[in-house]
């Protein structure tokens, strides 16, 4: 399970994911991470059976957490098949199934290189 | 006794395709079929085999003829859309290139999509500027069309249907957004385009049916070959082919606008031809399958005419989704789409199973020969190694600071190249990094401060590739190199401004 982290401007300074680990001891993977001198966003992968425990101890530290049920959203009437998006995604969250394509949203770490690198512009992050 | 020899005449499958009996397989399901009966018995049992790819051809567009007005205008510009579309043809025709951007928003919406707004039934907005005549003398114009309010909407594309195209990897460490979209630094992937075993011209390889004339789908259209494509080069297998069809008998399904990121607007069209099976050589070239057809994989990191070829892959190495490249699985996809492509071989055939779809003799044969020349420049443009300084100072990495700063002020220049001790370029240091050294209060080595990711430019590179890649970096010079990454001279963003101050 993919969790966004929004890390406020105030706490942004701390160490939030190494307290959180220490804490729940879950084995978490930071998927990407974008932080500036105010403000984050982390995309982490969570064990789901840890998943309940992370986020409230995110939470509990002021960090806003959102689960990626549904990254990216693909516009079937846009989409013509062609796989430009396969091989640009770092998760491997798109394959084809008999020249069709299917995409594993969970995989998705939006990341937003599929967004631009759709021709047909059928590529949505779902933002939270 | 001899053997038979099998032969149709185009007529005989007209006759059958006209009375419901031909039998028709699409190019996917041919290979099978010959390596099951053999090429005289695929001559017996199918009579035709259709063909189809669906992918982006950015050298097509539109001749729309917009009736005259009242008063008349002979337009001299136009915009749809905002789309400039070429005037400079008699009063009221028009030329609308897929390429070309919108003056509003960029290339998110170009000629393409204005072309696949009017096969959606939309309705566009039309300004004119007149030249203003006896004659024609109005001139400005407003108006809103849609594709049935044109007298004329007529495709004429100079390069479509590509027989195999190049795929794309880029060797580079940053990410390049080129007509073959994302390529991944560090070759992080390979992209691809063409339908492999379903492309109309690899299953026709030696023009044998294929010509001036030939009735083809073009984007669910019935469409022609008008000729040759531009760069059409036979003897290499890039065959290409200049096509035309009726845009008002167009579907959205095979015609669809797209945007290459950071590069430009395309079209990409569905185009099928049908291949009647009159011999067997014909049987033969329609069984080729995806690993008969190979294309290199071409490094675009090298941003020249003359791109390396880091291997030769197969369609059906491609399609596998990964390619070994020296020994790294790159993963592999494609930009064109090979479901659609399917889809317009299955319409055709549906077409001609029902009698709807003729095939037609060429008027002449397409060229075996092409021209796919590059260019002709007469125009002399600097090398980096004309208008760079000889004279360059560099340093060792073991130096301090404050020798590195009194060679800056005593040189009067504002980058150091800092070299091996075999004169190879491992980094760079500016005045800017030296000042930075000294205000925290840190003298230290070179090698601590220095630029170790160091952009270069080579002796024989055009300046306009420095000088873009400046620009890309926002930088202001660049060591120039050897094949051996010795520093040799340097190209600053000086050398550059004044030799456009010298051209003006």
């Amino acid at each position: 399970m993919k969790l966004m982290l929004h890390v406020a401007p105030g706490i942004v300074r701390y160490p939030l994911i190494a307290s959180v680990i220490l804490e729940t001891s879950a084995l978490v993977n930071i998927e990407r991470a974008s932080i500036d001198a105010v403000s984050g966003e982390i995309v982490l992968e969570v064990p789901s059976e840890k998943c309940t425990e992370v986020k409230e101890a995110f939470e509990r530290r002021g960090v806003r957490v959102v689960p990626l049920e549904i990254p990216v959203i693909r516009d079937e009437n846009e989409c013509v098949h062609c796989g430009a998006c396969i091989s640009i995604c770092p998760t491997a969250t798109f394959r084809f199934e008999d020249w069709l394509l299917v995409a594993d949203s969970g995989k998705c770490i939006q990341c937003g290189a599929c967004v631009v690198g759709c021709p047909q512009r059928a590529l949505k992050l779902v933002l939270k | 006794m001899d053997p038979v020899v099998q032969e149709k005449s185009l007529s005989e499958i007209n006759e059958r395709i006209r009375d419901g009996s031909a039998r028709v397989v699409t190019a996917e399901e041919m290979p099978n079929l010959v390596q099951e009966l053999g090429t005289a018995g695929a001559v017996r049992e199918v009579d035709v085999v259709t063909t189809g790819t669906f992918g982006a051809m950015c050298s097509s567009g539109v001749f729309l003829n917009l009736g005259h007005s009242d008063p008349p205008i002979k337009i001299l510009r136009a915009r749809l859309n905002k789309v400039e579309a070429y005037g400079g043809i008699a009063a009221v025709d028009l030329f609308l290139g897929a390429t070309q951007p919108s003056q509003d928003q960029g290339i998110e919406y170009g000629g393409a999509h204005v072309i696949e707004d009017l096969v959606a039934g939309k309705q566009i907005d039309v300004e004119a500027e007149g030249a203003g005549t006896d004659c024609y003398p109005q001139m400005e114009l407003e108006t809103a069309l849609r594709l049935d309010d044109f007298n004329q909407a007529t495709m004429v594309n100079p390069r479509n249907a590509y027989q195999r195209y190049n795929a794309a990897t880029n060797s580079s460490d940053r990410t390049l957004h080129t007509y073959m979209g994302t390529l991944l630094p560090r070759c992080g992937n390979i992209h691809y385009s063409g339908a492999g075993v379903l492309s109309p011209l690899s299953n026709d390889p030696n023009l044998d049916y294929i010509g001036v004339g030939t009735r083809i789908f073009l984007a669910g259209a019935k469409g022609y070959v008008i000729g040759s494509g531009t760069q059409h080069n036979p003897q290499n297998n890039f065959s290409t082919l200049m096509v035309t069809g009726d845009l008002k008998k167009m579907s959205t399904k095979f015609l669809r606008a797209a945007t290459f990121h950071k590069y430009g607007p395309s079209l990409y069209l569905g185009i099928g031809i049908p291949i009647p099976v009159l011999n067997e050589t014909v049987a033969r070239n329609t069984a080729v399958r995806d690993r008969d057809i190979t294309v290199p994989v071409i490094d675009y990191g090298i941003p020249r005419r003359d791109r390396p070829s880091l291997k030769i892959v197969s369609y059906e190495d491609l399609k596998s989704g990964l390619i070994d490249l020296n020994g790294k699985e790159v993963p592999a996809s494609s930009l064109s789409s090979f479901h659609v492509a399917r889809e317009v071989a299955k319409n055709l055939k549906e077409m001609v199973e029902k009698g709807e779809f003729l095939l037609s003799q060429a008027v002449e044969p397409l060229s075996r020969i092409g021209n796919s020349r590059p260019m002709k420049q007469t125009k002399e443009s600097p090398n980096v190694g004309d208008v760079m300084s000889r004279d360059v100072v560099t340093v060792g990495e073991d130096i301090h600071v404050e020798k590195a700063a009194k060679l800056i002020v005593s040189g009067s220049f504002d980058h150091l190249p800092v070299v091996s001790k075999d004169g190879r370029l491992i980094g760079i240091i500016t005045a800017w990094d030296i000042s930075k050294a000294v205000a925290s209060g840190k003298p230290a080595r070179i090698s601590e401060i220095m630029t170790k990711r160091v952009y270069s430019a080579m002796l024989d590179e055009p300046i306009e590739l420095a000088a873009r890649t400046l620009d890309t970096h926002s930088i202001s010079a660049l060591p120039v190199v050897d094949r051996d990454n010795k520093v040799i001279g340097m190209i600053t963003s000086n050398h550059l401004s004044r030799l456009l101050a010298r051209r003006q």
